[in-house]
């Protein structure tokens, strides 16, 4: 049996349509973190003491600093895209790498604020926690619970801005292949006319494959920038859920 | 290609054949025309249906007679678990909208596909995966799951069983569930084609739009909480622990935010099918066309208000109840008005009584027992009655298979002509249907009797007065699978055999029968332009 071929079919490509899908997903995002935000909630009217006694247990300042920290990758965030909406690839790259190390260093904090909590003895289950009141055992539940989803979503928007990093990176190539036709002087001239290359050998060119291999600056289509819009979406959302997050489990107290 | 000088159209079903095994493989698992994904769906989610059946036959089976008979307690509670975390995760949620919502969808508002294709084939595979580790949850660990499968907690935190990776399976499913309807949504807004408004959509497209809001917005709300649970068992979180100031009623809530909403997932596209179904084979205009468009957004939206009434017994109070009890009667509106227009379709048509409509008739037969069944346990001094028995199991089973599960079957006779390019022998499927009615009847009716005597769900044994219902009900459960499986016989020999199926077979006015049969690669060649509604017959009623 022969291969059939698939039909070409013309490329469709809708920013908008994008985009309204990627905040369809957000809203999903949104909804999850919903449920255990209800959990805060109810657990907080159960325990308000307890609560209060929980947020002043947790450093303010080391919340406060990952909090500047996001803020600013967000801002790195919105940079990385003007600057590829420029059409400057490279300023794109390094400010999307200012935002992944930015959301790294964020991690490395939340690391160590978890050990010293951990080695206080203050986790879920410990037995340490198992002599203080319920409304503690709720709030650290529920401290663990909410910065470990976040920061699984921390994690999970690195990985979708180092593979956005590899694509803005990446010069774009073009490759075509002409098949020359026997006996032909070969020249290349930009668009206005000026020739840039002749070929000065003096035999005729016979029966070769020319093989141009090219970056071009339309390269940088809708589409790609969408692609960075798009996962600077999800990169706010995970800092705005931290900005919900900081107040509530940090400062009122 | 060389369509368009031969005029010979490539189906989606040859297109990018490769010679030989691997390449043909390749060319499906890899594939993202939304139409093949559909076969796959198909395939998959009926052989977890398959199972699903003969776990529920094994069950019946055990209930024949009181004590033991074929097999232990614990092997018990695992398999009612199993079959209920099989049929509710793996074959009636994903059912009739990854099935026939991918392969119909686009085709119905005239798209060559859905808006992502690659994230649509994504889905496909968050599906298998979820499937395995569901499998691979029965034979690790403690063994297969035995809380029944809402994961109730504190037994789902304390239970030895393997709780955490099934609920981990219904977590992976939960992102399928949740990009199919991203992708729908986002679809049914970009997509439609030339002069396709919201109001010329065929009804089943209202109503996977619908279904896809509720994946969209309730999916979520029960992925958070199954991961809570699998945190609890992993890291003690003790959020849902009464021992250290925990409230496991609030799991049922977050439970059921998302699991009633879920329900309309199950049942809101078998609705579609119906609408779609009935007006073809009565050759009329759907009656009350918007009517039954904005029932299917109102019962979407009702849905998310009445999870309540799934715990009137769980320690509430009066206050909710009642309110809770109140928004549960309001669902039968919308429901209701899909019947009466349905019904009203019929009404002085030109019926065309094919296997596909009969399906159609047992749907609204059984769906009706089941409503109303349903709208016994709003009321609360019934409900209170009633729960956790044999009553409850027969009225979901009466709205999940007599409603779900038939419009499933339905859907399936309708379009395998379009998706197959073959016909089935109607004969089988007509003495298939007789079994299937009057098993399905003898099996659940008796399970609502039976709970009105008292006999509660999940028990392994039960005292000798419930022996015939028991002996009814086991009895009625080999004569419906004895029609499941004629039917299933016809239709599986059709693909093979049946006589070739012209463009439109039955006389439907719907996009997808003004292109071959089965479907050409790209849908249409020149994408159509919509100057009037989806059921509207030039010729007035035509026969």
């Amino acid at each position: 049996m022969t291969a059939v071929a698939v039909p070409h079919l013309e490329e469709h490509h809708d920013p908008e349509g994008s985009r309204f899908g990627m905040w369809l997903f957000l809203l999903t995002e949104i909804l999850l973190f919903a449920g255990i935000f209800l959990l805060y909630a109810v657990y907080r009217y159960q325990f308000p003491e307890d609560f209060h006694y929980g947020a002043t247990t947790l450093h303010t300042m080391v919340g406060a600093i990952n909090t500047i920290i996001l803020l600013t990758s967000s801002l790195t965030m919105v940079l990385s895209i003007a600057q590829l909406v420029r059409g400057d690839r490279r300023g794109a790259a390094v400010m999307l790498g200012a935002t992944i190390a930015l959301g790294l260093s964020f991690l490395v904090v939340k690391i160590f604020e978890w050990g010293d909590k951990i080695g206080h003895g203050l986790f879920p289950g410990s037995e340490e926690l198992m002599e203080h009141t319920a409304g503690e055992n709720m709030f650290y539940g529920l401290y663990f619970g909410m910065t470990g989803l976040h920061a699984l979503h921390v994690i999970v928007g690195l990985g979708v801005l180092a593979v956005m990093l590899v694509r803005v990176a990446r010069k774009p190539r073009t490759t075509v292949r002409i098949p020359a036709p026997g006996n032909v002087a070969l020249s290349l001239a930009s668009d206005d006319g000026r020739r840039l290359w002749d070929d000065n050998a003096d035999d005729d060119v016979d029966g070769v494959e020319i093989t141009l291999v090219y970056a071009k600056n339309e390269e940088l289509t809708d589409k790609e920038v969408t692609k960075l819009e798009n996962a600077g979406l999800y990169w706010h959302m995970v800092d705005v859920i931290w900005i919900f997050l900081f107040p509530f489990l940090y400062l009122i107290t | 290609m060389s369509r368009r000088t031969s005029g010979a159209v490539i189906s989606y079903l040859e297109a990018g054949r490769g010679a030989g095994f691997w390449p043909w493989l390749k060319s499906w698992i890899f594939t993202v025309d939304h139409k093949r994904i559909g076969v796959l769906y198909l395939v998959t989610i009926m052989s977890f249906f398959a199972i699903g059946i003969l776990l529920g036959l094994t069950m019946r089976l055990e209930l024949i007679a009181p004590g033991k008979t074929i097999i232990g307690p614990d092997t018990y509670n695992a398999l009612f678990t199993v079959h209920g975390v099989i049929m509710i995760f793996l074959f009636i949620i994903p059912g009739l909208p990854a099935i026939f919502g991918n392969f119909f969808l686009p085709i119905q508002i005239g798209a060559r596909d859905v808006f992502f294709p690659r994230l649509n084939l994504l889905s496909w595979y968050c599906y298998v995966a979820g499937a395995l580790l569901a499998v691979t949850a029965l034979f690790t660990g403690g063994g297969a799951p035995d809380t029944g499968w809402t994961f109730y907690v504190p037994y789902a935190v304390r239970t030895g069983t393997n709780v955490t990776l099934a609920v981990f399976a219904a977590f992976v499913l939960g992102f399928s569930s949740i990009l199919t309807g991203l992708n729908f949504v986002t679809t049914v807004h970009r997509m439609r084609t030339t002069g396709m408004t919201w109001f010329r959509m065929p009804l089943n497209v209202w109503s996977l739009y619908a279904t896809a809001w509720i994946q969209l917005l309730a999916t979520p709300v029960v992925a958070v909480t199954l991961l809570l649970v699998m945190l609890e068992r992993m890291f003690n979180l003790g959020l849902f622990d009464p021992a250290r100031g925990g409230d496991p009623i609030l799991y049922q809530h977050l439970f059921w935010i998302y699991s009633h909403p879920a329900v309309y997932i199950m049942i809101l596209p078998a609705m579609g099918v119906v609408s779609e179904i009935i007006p073809t084979f009565s050759g009329k205009m759907i009656f009350g066309y918007r009517a039954i468009a904005m029932s299917s957004l109102a019962i979407a939206f009702l849905g998310y208000l009445v999870w309540g009434h799934h715990m009137f017994t769980s320690g509430m109070g009066d206050t909710s109840r009642w309110v809770f009890s109140l928004l549960t009667f309001f669902v039968a509106i919308p429901s209701a008005i899909k019947v009466f227009n349905w019904v009203a379709t019929l009404y002085k048509g030109s019926v065309q009584m094919e296997p596909a409509l009969l399906f159609v008739f047992g749907f609204i037969f059984l769906f009706s027992i089941g409503g109303l069944t349903g709208m016994m346990q709003s009321a609360l001094a019934v409900n209170v009655h009633v729960h956790d028995t044999y009553f409850i199991v027969g009225h979901f089973h009466y709205v999940m298979f007599g409603g779900t599960g038939f419009g499933l079957f339905a859907a399936v006779l309708y379009w395998f002509p379009k998706m197959f390019g073959k016909m089935i022998p109607k004969k089988p499927l007509y003495v298939g249907f007789g079994f299937m009615f009057f098993g399905f009847n003898l099996l659940y009716f008796t399970m609502l009797v039976l709970g009105w005597q008292g006999m509660p769900r999940r028990y392994y044994d039960y005292v000798p007065e419930f022996t015939v219902g028991h002996v009814h009900a086991t009895v009625g459960s080999w004569i419906l699978v004895t029609g499941i499986l004629i039917v299933a016989h016809t239709v599986l020999k059709a693909i093979r055999k049946g006589e070739p199926a012209p463009a439109d077979p039955w006389g439907g006015t719907t996009l997808e029968w003004k292109i071959p049969s089965p479907p050409p690669h790209e849908n249409f060649v020149e994408l159509p332009v919509i100057d009037a509604g989806p059921y509207h017959r030039p010729g007035g009623v035509t026969p």
